[in-house]
């Protein structure tokens, strides 16, 4: 009966091949270690955000006048909506630690090298939407913190020569943050960003199964193959990771819920303090630091000096910081993948570029001290220098040699 | 080299810790506030404090009344002894006064208390209800030390008395002279001791902690039983992985 049905649908719709293709008989190399939890736990987190976001849109009102009281609404009066809520803002600030965690396994690990660059290019764009995303939805609370926030974000676009003034009234609708910025940001944080997240998310997982998975040791498992044609050193993704990545997700989900239930401002870090004072756009917040997983970026902002009086070259060099992981795959020259048979060199450059990407990120939340500022000119200079030196470093660092199949402890 | 890279990851949650995230002006030492929410007592203290006290200037918008049966209080109790500004136990403790009026009187409208203690952190608002003293160059005679020319009159004075400041003149090195307040001293006692008037702010700063998010013990109690499920689960998954990978070499 299931036979039957089964040939039914497969008659009609690729079911059974797509399964076998994606899942049963995707092979993936059998030495994936601990960073490569990451990715799956990222399309979790998607879900989660997805689903209780739904269930906030339902209570939810984007409306300048009725926004704040109705989070609050949904934080007293729905059943278990400070759930909902909760596990909504933790989940957009763990979806950037999963997708930092991601990245960083990516550049230990060499997976942006040829032929994965697409899958590589395909994540940096999901990284920017997943900002653009973070950003607007961080409005709808519309705290003090929301409002400032994105007035000082949305003024960035204000700096740009000529046009400037004009695109920010365009992204705005209005001359300051107001009820018609409101409702676009939720317009495009309930549907337009998502739609095109989840499309993102389709195409790196394409890109990805048509090459394959990149592993610790940056061999290439498709060159050894069996009788069969399967890799030696691949197993099917199915049962294989599903049940490796259960045990994934099941400790994930304990961080997560230990943040959710025990501490989900996480210390002002998640929800900040200041958010829950209603916007006021006459009374300007002393001091306005944007939420954690941006602040390496602001901090960039902040150490450029202006040049005749516009700011523009820090949004620019902003705009730069992230824009640089898109020529990674061309920057690169070593013989290698894998940080395991590369030389000093990288892995000098890559210690002191998460010590200037962990430092940015605290100095981005401190205030603008002359100090400060010196010390985020050094680590910005520090963080360019990774990927503009990258290609020198990489061509004259010494290699050990790359094994012929995969190593396992 | 991994090893340290993880450390840096691992170590980053805590180093965050240090920076401090709410930035609250000047730097000035706050009291450790008591806070129990599962003291009913206190709470409904607190509760009695905030209506006779707070709910005459401050609104709490998105409370209810009838809330107050989860710190141990019947319908009819709230009805009673707590419901002077609202008609029925279910509605917000809205109040009369109008922002615009409020704005003349003082300077600023009293800002609604729901989220208080969210916003300024329960230490705060207890060192702040404590710290009010005599200052003939205010307007409403009162000034605050944590709250610098705050707009807010001593609301409970009849209670905690009267504080004056000690004054000092000091010279800085330029030889400049500034008035510096050295300590306090009381010169009106109210009709409680401090220790007393201590202990009743304490009760009301349980009372709006809780008012902050009124969900906060249900959670935690919730988040224990989610742990605990987690757990099991983790030990199942783990020997689940086990015995499929047992053929991978």
């Amino acid at each position: 009966m299931m036979k039957k049905l089964l040939d039914w649908v497969d008659a009609r719709f690729p079911l059974t091949a797509n399964y076998k293709a994606h899942l049963s008989e995707y092979y993936a190399p059998k030495n994936f270690n601990f960073w490569y939890f990451f990715g799956s736990l990222a399309l979790l987190v998607l879900v989660i955000q997805i689903v209780s976001g739904i269930f906030l849109t339902m209570h939810y009102k984007p409306d300048a006048d009725l926004a704040f009281a109705s989070v609050e609404y949904i934080m007293r009066d729905v059943e278990y909506g400070w759930l909902i809520r909760y596990i909504h803002s933790t989940g957009a600030s763990m979806f950037f630690v999963v997708v930092y965690l991601h990245m960083f396994r990516g550049l230990i690990y060499g997976s942006y090298r040829q032929p994965r660059e697409l899958v590589w290019i395909f994540g940096v764009i999901i990284y920017l939407v997943l900002m653009g995303e973070a950003f607007m939805g961080y409005l709808l609370p519309w705290g003090q913190m929301s409002y400032w926030g994105a007035q000082v974000i949305v003024n960035l676009f204000a700096t740009v020569p000529i046009i400037g003034e004009d695109l920010s009234v365009w992204i705005r609708g209005d001359y300051v943050i107001g009820d018609a910025t409101l409702n676009r940001f939720f317009a495009f944080h309930v549907i337009a960003l998502p739609l095109v997240l989840l499309g993102l998310v389709v195409a790196h997982l394409i890109a990805l199964h048509e090459v394959g998975s990149n592993n610790p040791d940056g061999v290439e498992i498709k060159k050894l193959k069996d009788e069969q044609g399967r890799p030696l050193d691949g197993i099917p993704f199915h049962p294989y990771y599903t049940v490796k990545d259960i045990l994934g997700v099941v400790v994930f989900l304990m961080v997560f819920a230990a943040i959710v239930f025990f501490a989900p401002e996480m210390g002002g870090y998640f929800l900040e303090h200041n958010n829950f004072v209603p916007a006021d756009p006459l009374k300007t917040p002393e001091h306005i630091a944007p939420v954690w997983y941006f602040t390496p970026y602001y901090a960039i902002l902040r150490a450029v000096p202006p040049i005749l009086g516009s700011q523009f070259p820090g949004v620019l060099a902003m705009g730069v910081a992230v824009l640089i992981f898109f020529a990674l795959p061309w920057l690169d020259r070593s013989p290698v993948r894998s940080i395991r048979y590369r030389g000093p060199k990288f892995k000098i450059a890559l210690t002191l570029f998460v010590i200037a990407f962990i430092g940015l990120g605290i100095l981005g939340i401190l205030p603008a001290t002359p100090l400060y500022t010196v010390l985020s000119q050094i680590l910005s200079v520090v963080y360019f220098a990774f990927f503009l030196l990258m290609p020198w470093y990489t061509k004259n660092d010494t290699y050990k040699p790359v094994p012929e199949r995969v190593t396992t402890k | 080299m991994k090893k340290l890279l993880l450390l840096l990851l691992l170590a980053l949650p805590a180093l965050a810790m240090t920076v401090p995230a709410r930035a609250a002006g000047p730097a000035v030492s706050l009291d450790r506030a008591p806070i129990n929410l599962k003291d009913d007592a206190s709470l409904q203290r607190g509760a009695r404090v905030f209506v006779n006290y707070c709910l005459n200037c401050h609104s709490a918008n998105y409370m209810r009344y009838n809330r107050m049966v989860d710190i141990g209080l019947t319908e009819e109790q709230i009805k009673d002894n707590l419901l002077f500004a609202a008609e029925k136990p279910g509605e917000t403790m809205y109040i009369a006064m109008r922002t615009g009026e409020a704005k003349q009187w003082f300077g600023a409208a009293p800002p609604d208390l729901s989220v208080i203690t969210r916003s300024r952190g329960p230490d705060w608002v207890y060192t702040y209800l404590r710290g009010f003293y005599r200052d003939p160059s205010r307007a409403t005679g009162w000034n605050n030390t944590v709250f610098d020319k705050v707009g807010m009159p001593h609301v409970m004075h009849d209670l905690q008395g009267h504080i004056e400041p000690v004054y000092r003149v000091e010279t800085d090195l330029t030889g400049a002279e500034h008035t510096v307040i050295e300590r306090m001293q009381l010169v009106k006692p109210g009709s409680l001791t401090l220790a007393e008037y201590d202990a009743l702010v304490g009760d009301l700063v349980n009372y709006l902690t809780w008012m902050g998010e009124p969900a906060r013990v249900q959670r935690m109690n919730i988040g224990l039983a989610v742990l605990l499920f987690l757990g099991v689960f983790y030990v199942i998954a783990y020997y689940l992985k086990k015995e499929f990978w047992k053929d991978v070499h």
